[in-house]
């Protein structure tokens, strides 16, 4: 297990400066995440315009896999729509999960969340955002939680 | 069995020199040390969420299923005895362990947490009622927190809470504003598992008699660190998990005073619990299998009693002289390490180190640690109003045992500074 797989520049600088970190207001939709595991909560905002997000933004508090993770997919979702995401969120579960994934070029700097693999453990850390903008997106369900 | 127990206690008050503790020795004792972690050799420091075992404990558990298993108090052949014989040597070993009167108030349990839904259900539950109040502390583990709630759901009662300070002390003076004719029980852990903290027992016991509560005692923190006396603290309740005293997972005990074991209702039906069974009526059995239905965790019990002679034979006091010399040792180093902060520094504390690194989330340290073989636990520990409390999500606990050395405070450092090298 190599540390700086997990840890890359990418992650540590997400980690330290989140984009796109703070409430959106006014928003259409957003949703509360929580790993009870490790007591990690973050929330997702969304403004929407018919499917597609226009304006995403996130808060809380957690560690870097699962700050990184959420700074890194509010860059990435904005302006697609949701069928794009729901792909785009296929493809992360995958290279988190799966040994043999290798990114493709659609995942941009998603593709830095790869390490996360060698540390099943941490997989929570690094999809909890996605569950919970797929709340937010979904507008039913108000909490995930990761259990 | 009267003389046993008042040698016992003789023994108990007398000081004897402390023997010598050698951890290096100790650790030869526990094969799982042993063991690599990523490459590297295991530092274990999660004996507050769960001990490892001597070999002493293994040979009596494999010895016992090779040799005697039968079920216990059921049959006249020679293994339903032998079966028993060591099921209920087990419990005196227990009793005088933890210095009880008598074997019918030593209750073989599933861990500390049964022992507390079991007096939360069958001692609070008939008796509490609306304006009537329970009080814990502000460092409680959730298990002696839920239960109590799920008794005041069923009876009306009010839970109350006695608040701590910055060091993670109870405020004794709050404590005691907050004990009035309406406290019915009160329930305290005797360490915090989150902080360390221990907690003036005594005093509490002494000060709930006085208002004529009852109190329970949460020792699953305390017992593998020093040893417990529960006639000299007169808790009326104390509960404890083996698995954190050096024994198997599963079992537990839960000592109550006879007199009020004697009058709560069983807590669960089944087997070994009755006397008669019709269809009409029901004869309950004598203490302790009152509480005991079912077929028990028999070669648990062997192995607790296992761990019991393992650990007295070490000794109590060196046990805790041990350990408080690692802990003093590791709050020394951890405090020049920057951006460490220590939660909990209360000024009697057990082996349990709780901190955290400023920049740095408790999951990424406990990750890095990892792959440098140190296991450590991180999260809230269970006592997620106590993180509530610091301001804080979670930390990362170093918790030491017999088997720890100064060697594994030095890794514990060195794997910091690791930390903060990656994420410097």
């Amino acid at each position: 297990m190599d540390l700086k797989e997990l840890y890359r520049d990418v992650i540590l600088d997400h980690n330290k400066r989140p984009r796109n970190f703070g409430r959106l207001e006014p928003s259409d939709a957003h949703a509360d995440g929580h790993n009870p595991l490790c007591g990690d909560r973050l929330s997702v905002f969304v403004r929407l315009n018919g499917e597609r997000v226009e304006d995403v933004r996130f808060e809380g508090k957690g560690c870097a896999i699962s700050t990184a993770s959420a700074s890194l997919m509010t860059e990435a979702v904005k302006g697609k729509d949701k069928a794009a995401i729901g792909a785009l969120f296929a493809k992360v579960h995958g290279l988190l999960t799966q040994q043999d994934a290798v990114p493709g070029a659609e995942l941009g700097k998603l593709a830095a969340l790869q390490g996360v693999r060698e540390f099943p453990a941490r997989v929570k850390c690094a999809s909890l955002c996605w569950h919970t903008l797929n709340a937010a997106l979904d507008r039913g369900a108000s909490t995930v939680s990761t259990e | 069995m009267a003389a046993i127990g008042s040698v016992m206690s003789a023994i108990a008050s007398n000081a004897l020199p402390t023997p010598a503790f050698d951890a290096d020795s100790v650790r030869k004792d526990f094969p799982i040390l042993e063991r690599t972690i990523n490459g590297r050799p295991l530092v274990y420091l999660d004996s507050a969420a769960s001990s490892q075992r001597p070999l002493a404990v293994l040979r009596a558990v494999e010895e016992y299923e090779t040799h005697t298993h039968a079920n216990v108090h059921r049959g006249v052949h020679a293994l339903s005895q032998a079966a028993t014989e060591a099921f209920e040597g087990a419990r005196e070993r227990v009793r005088r362990f933890i210095n009880a009167r008598s074997t019918r108030e030593v209750i073989f349990v599933r861990g500390t947490t049964e022992g507390i839904n079991l007096v939360a259900q069958s001692y609070a539950r008939p008796r509490l009622g609306p304006g009537d109040e329970i009080l814990i502390t502000a460092l409680e583990h959730h298990a002696n927190i839920v239960p109590w709630q799920m008794v005041c759901e069923q009876t009306g009662a009010t839970l109350k809470v006695a608040p701590i300070d910055r060091r993670g002390e109870l405020l004794f003076d709050e404590f005691l504003k907050l004990l009035t004719p309406r406290t019915r029980i009160v329930a305290v852990a005797h360490v915090s598992n989150a902080l360390g903290t221990v907690l003036p027992v005594k005093r509490i016991v002494d000060a709930a008699h006085e208002h004529g509560a009852v109190v329970l005692v949460d020792g699953a923190q305390a017992i593998p660190h020093s040893s417990v006396d529960v006639r000299a603290l007169g808790c009326d309740f104390y509960t404890f998990s083996s698995h954190k005293l050096y024994g198997p997972t599963g079992i537990g005990v839960l000592y109550g005073r006879e007199e009020l074991l004697a009058a709560m209702p069983p807590w669960q039906g089944g087997g070994d619990m009755i006397l008669t069974v019709s269809f009409e009526k029901t004869t309950y059995n004598e203490l302790p299998w009152k509480f005991e239905a079912g077929t028990p965790n028999i070669s648990g019990a062997v192995g607790l009693a296992a761990a019991m002679d393992y650990v007295e034979g070490l000794g109590m006091e060196a046990i805790a002289a041990h350990e408080q010399g690692l802990l003093t040792l590791a709050t020394a180093e951890l405090g020049r390490i920057p951006g460490i902060t220590i939660v909990g520094t209360a000024s009697h504390k057990a082996a349990v180190l709780s901190f955290t690194l400023e920049g740095v989330h408790p999951h990424d340290l406990g990750t890095i640690l990892d792959t440098e073989g140190v296991a450590v636990r991180t999260g809230h520990h269970c006592a997620m109003p106590v993180m509530t409390f610091f301001g804080i999500p979670a930390t990362a606990r170093a918790s030491f045992g017999i088997y720890n050395t100064e060697r594994d405070v030095e890794s514990l450092v060195a794997a910091l500074h690791k930390v903060r090298e990656v994420f410097r």
